[in-house]
């Protein structure tokens, strides 16, 4: 895995940064008011996002949870209608119907975020369903967390992807934590990879804070998946560097734990990687600059842009005004 | 030639499968055709992979007919009674019906959930209920309730090539019902209501099975030289209120009957939209005809004793117009 050609490593770092100074914007802007609603950050998971994206294509679906910005990003979309839509502008991709638990970008893939903890399994089930039924090659991503997995859905859809054999990978960012409480305290069951051998599904768990890592196990996942052989499950260890939610005051970790994070920094593992292959340390600052600059213009932009008017607000709910449906 | 709801019902699904090839039916035993046979046979027609059994994972396949909705399918998912549908409640209500309001318009789900409600011969209180007033509490679910076999073709018909998800709440009581499918039987439109029977002095407003019964109570007070309009919701989201505010301009008197409980149903709805619509019209306080507040019990002379039907109905009516 260390063979990467170099154009992709710096790929990786471009993009990680993206997530990571994106978030602390989403973070800055909570703490003066801006972002309404509860935005959950992803900060130190990056590199599960990034290292499984690399691996769609662009009509690929992406199912993602309540901590969604990153993999949003990861897999191409537009920052500044990203942002718009966190911050609940017109602009926004959902045209601040959605707001950042609520994400979608179809034309990208984003099938969307779910704000309701494994709520998103069984719709990329059917995404996966229908790929396979109109054979259009796609496959489909679902991105949860550890949490996810004490609900009954999460069983019934590896026993029901694995029964179709269904285009789909399960992404388990297994971060220890449903959202305040402890793995130890919620499950019996240490490892997440482990609910998928009795129901015959392909799963490995991984070191999901090291892109490289990621990356090669995401690459022979979606390789499988897309020769026909059914879903696969990877769980991915990582860590929640930020709260549940922007505000969370953390009181359930101890400062030994907390210290500890920095050592587990995905973007801190691939730079001290590209140093040791000998890339300069100006090259790599660079790059942060560049993306820093390009997130800072898309965040400003997002912040200028229109909100949406409340005489729209009962826009969408329908497809058409029903009584006068089908005549046809 | 007469043929039954289950049949009638077989055929609308036969005809929609082969006009569109996106069309899929998937729930528990459907390819064995289902707990009441709709779907008998119709696996030998468009295939295994085309009519499908699934696992009894509610939550699970209703997530899997949500999902393929957005990504190009158009399935019809069997809950196969509206009693299971609580365990599909969060992708019903948090998902289904929400996901094309919050992407802004981005994505639609055109599915149909069928499902089979009502009391009838012993099934207790698990497997009789009428949930229906839960679902049109929701915004982005269409529901459906249709009276009769001719009525359930033309309605699904029009449900199935809608772009939103919509409950299709067949009645169990229904499934035997006979009628005359006409050559042209068409699809029919959403959202609007029918007059099942004309009348002057009382407007009964009913749905589903309880159609029938409000037209055999008309058919009684008839006799007692009362005239009886009977309304068929169809669709109970959204509400046709404009037809209701006709009848009632004509009859100035109202009874909603409904066989889910009285309290919270969707007569609740309806008196208070025509309170606000039509008060003015109306000479008496509207009634409701609906089952007392207690479960759906297993005995049949318990179970006779609580559901509502063409007595209550009958009763309301005279009430209204001593």
């Amino acid at each position: 895995m260390t063979d990467l050609a170099l154009d992709k490593l710096y790929g990786f770092y471009e993009q990680l940064w993206r997530i990571r100074l994106f978030e602390g914007h989403v973070q800055r802007l909570a703490a003066k008011g801006e972002v309404p609603g509860f935005p959950h950050l992803s900060t130190g998971q990056e590199a599960v996002a990034v290292g499984v994206c690399a691996h769609l294509a662009a009509n690929d679906y992406v199912f993602s949870s309540h901590r969604a910005h990153g993999h949003v990003l990861a897999k191409g979309s537009d920052p500044y209608a990203t942002f718009a839509e966190i911050i609940g502008r017109q602009d926004g991709l959902c045209r601040g119907r959605g707001g950042s638990m609520h994400l979608v970008d179809a034309a990208n893939g984003v099938m969307g975020a779910t704000g309701v903890v494994a709520g998103n399994l069984s719709l990329a089930a059917g995404a996966a369903w229908a790929a396979q039924a109109l054979g259009d090659g796609r496959i489909a991503v679902v991105f949860f967390g550890d949490g996810a997995t004490g609900a009954g859905v999460f069983h019934e859809t590896l026993n029901l992807a694995s029964l179709w054999q269904l285009p789909l990978l399960f992404v388990c960012e297994n971060n220890g934590y449903a959202e305040f409480t402890s793995r130890e305290e919620h499950s019996k069951v240490a490892k997440v990879s482990a609910f998928a051998a009795p129901y015959h599904l392909p799963a490995e768990t991984i070191d999901g804070n090291d892109v490289l890592v990621v990356n090669a196990a995401a690459a022979a996942a979606v390789r499988s998946i897309r020769s026909g052989a059914g879903p696969r499950l990877l769980e991915c260890m990582t860590y929640r560097m930020a709260g549940h939610y922007v505000g969370d005051a953390q009181r359930y970790r101890s400062k030994e734990e907390l210290a500890a994070m920095k050592e587990k920094d995905p973007i801190d593992r691939l730079r001290a990687h590209l140093t040791q292959r000998g890339e300069p340390a100006a090259e790599l600052e660079a790059i942060e600059k560049r993306v820093a600059s390009e997130v800072q213009a898309a965040v400003e932009r997002a912040r200028q842009a229109a909100r949406p008017d409340p005489a729209t607000v009962l826009d969408y709910v329908y497809s058409q005004p029903l009584s006068t449906t089908a005549e046809a | 030639m007469e043929t039954t709801f289950i049949e009638i019902m077989r055929q609308a699904l036969d005809e929609e499968m082969t006009r569109d090839a996106s069309v899929y039916l998937i729930g528990e035993d459907v390819a064995a055709g289902g707990a009441f046979g709709v779907s008998r046979g119709l696996v030998d027609k468009h295939g295994p992979l085309r009519v499908r059994n699934t696992p009894i994972s509610e939550a699970a396949i209703t997530g899997l007919a949500t999902g393929a909705a957005l990504c190009g399918l158009r399935p019809v998912l069997e809950i196969m009674f509206i009693d299971f549908a609580t365990l599909a409640m969060d992708c019903l209500v948090n998902q289904s019906a929400k996901y094309r309001y919050m992407s802004g318009g981005q994505l639609s789900v055109p599915m149909v959930v069928r499902t089979q409600a009502g009391a009838a011969g012993g099934a207790a209180a698990q497997h009789s209920q009428s949930l229906e007033s839960w679902f049109i509490h929701v915004p982005g679910l269409v529901v459906v309730a249709p009276s009769s076999p001719v009525e359930a073709y033309g309605l699904f018909k029009s449900s199935l090539r809608l772009d939103d998800p919509v409950l299709f709440i067949e009645h169990k009581r229904l499934y035997a019902m006979k009628e005359h499918l006409p050559a042209d039987a068409a699809a029919i439109p959403l959202g609007r209501a029918r007059v099942a029977r004309e009348g002057s002095d009382v407007t009964v407003i009913a749905y589903s099975a309880m159609v029938r019964t409000a037209l055999e109570a008309a058919q009684q007070l008839a006799q007692e030289g009362v005239s009886v309009e009977v309304i068929d919701l169809r669709t109970l989201a959204p509400l046709d209120i404009e037809t209701l505010v006709r009848s009632v301009t004509k009859t100035r008197r109202v009874v909603i009957a409904h066989e889910a409980v009285e309290c919270g149903g969707v007569g609740a709805e309806v008196a208070a939209r025509l309170g606000a619509a039509a008060f003015d019209e109306l000479d008496a306080p509207i009634m409701r005809v609906g089952c007392p507040f207690a479960p759906i019990p297993f005995a049949p002379e318990l179970e006779q004793a609580l559901l509502p039907g063409r007595e209550q109905i009958v009763r309301a009516v005279r009430e209204l117009t001593s």
